[in-house]
Formats: C-alpha cells, sequence, structure tokens
C-alpha cells in the first residue's frame, strides 16, 4: 500500500463529493431540508472511524501471537487515527441535531452511546500511557482492545435500536437507506465512505510511519 | 517548489474567478438560492490545501525513510 494511486484516489473522491453533494439534486424532505446533505459528510467519518479501529483490533490479535512491536504501534496509530474520526462524527452529528432535533446535545441514546463508545479508546489509549513496560503494555493493550471493538460495535449498533432514538436507523425510526436515500444520493454517499475511509488509512499510515521512525532513532 | 506554489496560487486566483462569473448565472438555473457557489469554492479550496498538505508531509516522510534505510 505504499503507493500514491489510492491516495489520490481518496483526494478526487473527498473533493467530488463536496462539489456533488452541495449541488447535485436530493430528496425534499420536512425538518432536514437541505441539511440532509450533510448525511455525505457526518456519517463518513463514522465509516473511516470504525474501519480504522478494525485495522487496530486486527493487529491487536495479529501482536499478541506474534508479540511483534510493530504489529502493536499499527495497533496504537489506527486508533489515534480513528479517534480524530470519531470527534469529528459526534461534533457534527450534534451541530446537525441542533437543527433537526432542536438540541446539540438531547442525550438521545446514539449520541450517549456514540460519545461512550470513543471514551472507550480515550481509555485505551490513557491505558497505554500508564504502563511502561513494553512487553506488558503491548499484551495488556491490545486485551483491552479486543474488548473494546464489540463494546464499541454494540454500542453503536445494538443498544441505540433497542431504545428510543431520533437517530435514523433506530429506536423503530427508519434508516436512511429505507426510504430517502435514492439513487441520486447514493452516487455522492458511497464515494464519500470509500473516499473518506482512504483518507482516514492515510493518515493512519502516516502516523504509523512517523512513530516507527521515532521508534528507530530512539533505538539507535 | 516555488513554481508549483506560483502556479497553484494561479490556479487558486482563476478558480475563483470562473466561479463568480458562472455563479451568478449558473445559479439562477440550478438553484433558486443562489451564491452557493461560492460556498462550494471554499470548501474545495480548503479540502484540496488540506489534502496538499497531506501529500507534501507524506513526501517530507519518505525522504526521512529513505535517508535513515542505510544506517539500519
Amino acid at each position: 500500500m505504499n503507493k500514491t494511486w489510492w491516495k489520490i484516489l481518496g483526494s478526487v473522491l473527498v473533493v467530488y463529493t463536496a462539489i456533488a453533494g452541495l449541488l447535485l439534486g436530493v430528496p425534499r424532505l420536512p425538518i432536514l431540508n437541505e441539511s440532509i446533505r450533510n448525511l455525505y459528510f457526518h456519517v463518513p467519518m463514522w465509516f473511516a472511524m470504525i474501519v480504522l479501529f478494525s485495522i487496530s483490533v486486527f493487529y491487536s490479535i495479529k501482536s499478541l501471537s506474534s508479540k511483534s512491536e510493530i504489529d502493536d504501534m499499527k495497533a496504537v496509530e489506527s486508533v489515534n487515527a480513528g479517534i480524530i474520526f470519531g470527534l469529528l462524527g459526534l461534533v457534527t452529528g450534534a451541530i446537525w441535531a441542533k437543527y433537526t432535533w432542536g438540541q446539540f446535545w438531547s442525550f438521545d441514546p446514539k449520541q450517549n452511546f456514540a460519545a461512550i463508545s470513543v471514551l472507550l479508546y480515550f481509555a485505551y489509549l490513557i491505558l497505554r500511557n500508564a504502563i511502561d513496560e513494553e512487553q506488558k503494555r503491548a499484551k495488556i493493550s491490545a486485551i483491552y482492545n479486543i474488548f473494546a471493538f464489540p463494546m464499541m460495535v454494540v454500542l453503536l449498533f445494538v443498544l441505540p435500536r433497542l431504545k428510543d432514538s431520533l437517530h435514523p436507523g433506530n429506536g423503530g425510526n427508519p434508516g436512511f437507506n429505507s426510504y430517502d436515500l435514492d439513487s441520486r444520493m447514493r452516487m455522492v454517499f458511497y464515494p464519500a465512505c470509500l473516499g473518506w475511509i482512504l483518507i482516514g488509512y492515510w493518515v493512519y499510515t502516516i502516523k504509523f510511519r512517523l512513530r516507527s521512525l521515532e521508534n528507530k532513532q530512539q533505538a539507535n | 517548489m516555488k513554481k508549483i506554489l506560483f502556479s497553484l496560487i494561479l490556479m487558486l486566483v482563476t478558480i475563483q474567478l470562473s466561479a463568480q462569473d458562472n455563479g451568478v448565472e449558473m445559479a439562477d438555473k440550478l438553484r433558486s438560492d443562489g451564491k452557493i457557489y461560492v460556498v462550494v469554492v471554499c470548501i474545495v479550496i480548503i479540502l484540496l490545501g488540506l489534502l496538499a498538505y497531506l501529500f507534501s508531509i507524506d513526501k517530507r516522510l519518505k525522504k526521512i525513510e529513505k535517508e535513515n534505510l542505510p544506517k539500519n
């Protein structure tokens, strides 16, 4: 993956979604109005976060068997990059909520659980900083990460569905897919998700490469 | 580097000019509430700037990685 073509692809897709997302036609829906376009920008943040956290849990499992420091560093840096996207998702969600649900933070189950799942990963980073010994840190944090990942999935996709939520796709509310995500929106939404996932992956690789350089310099 | 930067700035200037010219005419046709193109141009410039920055970080990182390779 050390090539440039996917970086350019990600950049082109993200710029395309900014143009097409603002200018192409969208369904006319009450309350949402033009803010339906936020779907192209708010939702891909979460997709990018989930992909990065999946990469992290993959390398955490791998590091338990391989005991390699590189796998451990990959796990940390993908969490570092994923948290940025999670925070952006929370902030954009709060802004969108202000103008559709009436409040920035209405303590909606989806909002609360999303915040908790981001906190779970903050706890992962704090746990890492609390342990000095490298082998121990790699092992304990990998195990924590393996537990945190399914928790995050449950918090984001299972628990909000069981409660009354204003968020589409939760608590009896139909998801965007079911009736408003028409073919025009799909043309922008899917490229947006792919584009932001690629950008997120790119940020993660940069962070990982920086850390491995720092690691080498410390070793020398 | 200077040449690239200079041409980039020139390009940005022309983008804005053409957007202003077209924006007034096209906003009436495509969208009843005009001047959305101004926002689109701003967002695209911000995104392009950030992405160019990301590419430059990547480039610098590649250089440092290459310098570090022969040592180890």
